[in-house]
């Protein structure tokens, strides 16, 4: 049994990235497909609050941001309790493919750090999980 | 806890829960709190041999922890780090970016 870390998508869009990138970035757009609705705070360390009618809400903290090529945010683990210090790592692509544009959507980190390093993390000051969190990107991204 | 060991640790919990038996067990002790194998016989239509069975596989799913005591009054509580570790598992399955993706590619149209 494989223990699902990673989710990836690929999407063939006839837009170009200057207008999937609106849709991904804006609280227009992205209250219409992701949320019924969204405040967008648009920088590195910014945040993006998504909410639905369901009474459901979504924190996301940017962590990259390459207009018009590259979104990459982490977010609380899906099910999971509010408070679980748990996060996973989501990242946008958008590559130009003739007029159009192709979409990838990677998620990981379902399968990422042992709980006792969490609660080392999250036992510590404010700043520490930042800078905490900042290495679970790097290390997310390779660069680790 | 190594990528393997998640993998070990959740095949534990959804073989344990897999039994219909063993999760009256665990949902007894996560609702009602630490119980012995007596205690819980009082409650369930379970013999008390068949609950001690299922409470040595549960605690050696590690889904419950023997508090320390004599041998018949030992409670057993429930431990909830393994589910977590399964927790994690069900998130990934349970994320549907399939939905958001077909509107997006809907809105943009």
């Amino acid at each position: 049994m494989a223990f699902p870390d990673r989710i990836e998508r690929t999407l063939d869009l006839a837009q170009p990235p200057e207008r999937v990138w609106a849709a991904l970035t804006t609280a227009e757009g992205l209250g219409t497909w992701f949320g019924n609705s969204a405040e967008v705070d648009l920088r590195v360390g910014g945040r993006i609050t998504l909410a639905w009618t369901s009474g459901d809400t979504a924190t996301l903290t940017i962590e990259r941001l390459e207009p018009p090529a590259v979104l990459g945010y982490t977010w609380a683990i899906y099910g999971l309790p509010q408070d679980d210090p748990r996060r996973t790592y989501v990242e946008f692509t958008l590559a130009p493919a003739g007029a159009g544009t192709t979409l990838t959507v990677v998620e990981s980190g379902f399968a990422q750090l042992p709980e006792d390093d969490h609660k080392k993390a999250f036992d510590g000051n404010t700043g520490g999980w930042t800078n905490e969190l900042g290495e679970l990107v790097a290390y997310l991204d390779g660069r680790l | 806890m190594a990528g393997s060991d998640r993998e070990a640790v959740a095949q534990e919990v959804f073989t344990a829960l897999a039994d219909p038996t063993r999760r009256e067990i665990v949902a007894a002790l996560a609702s009602g709190g630490p119980a012995t194998a007596t205690d819980l016989a009082a409650r369930l239509p379970i013999s008390r041999q068949a609950i001690a069975k299922h409470l040595t596989l549960l605690a050696e799913a590690e889904l419950v922890i023997a508090e320390p005591g004599e041998r018949r009054r030992v409670r057993f509580r429930v431990n909830s780090a393994p589910m977590k570790v399964a927790q994690q598992f069900l998130a990934a399955l349970a994320r549907d970016w399939d939905g958001p993706l077909a509107t997006l590619k809907e809105t943009l149209g």
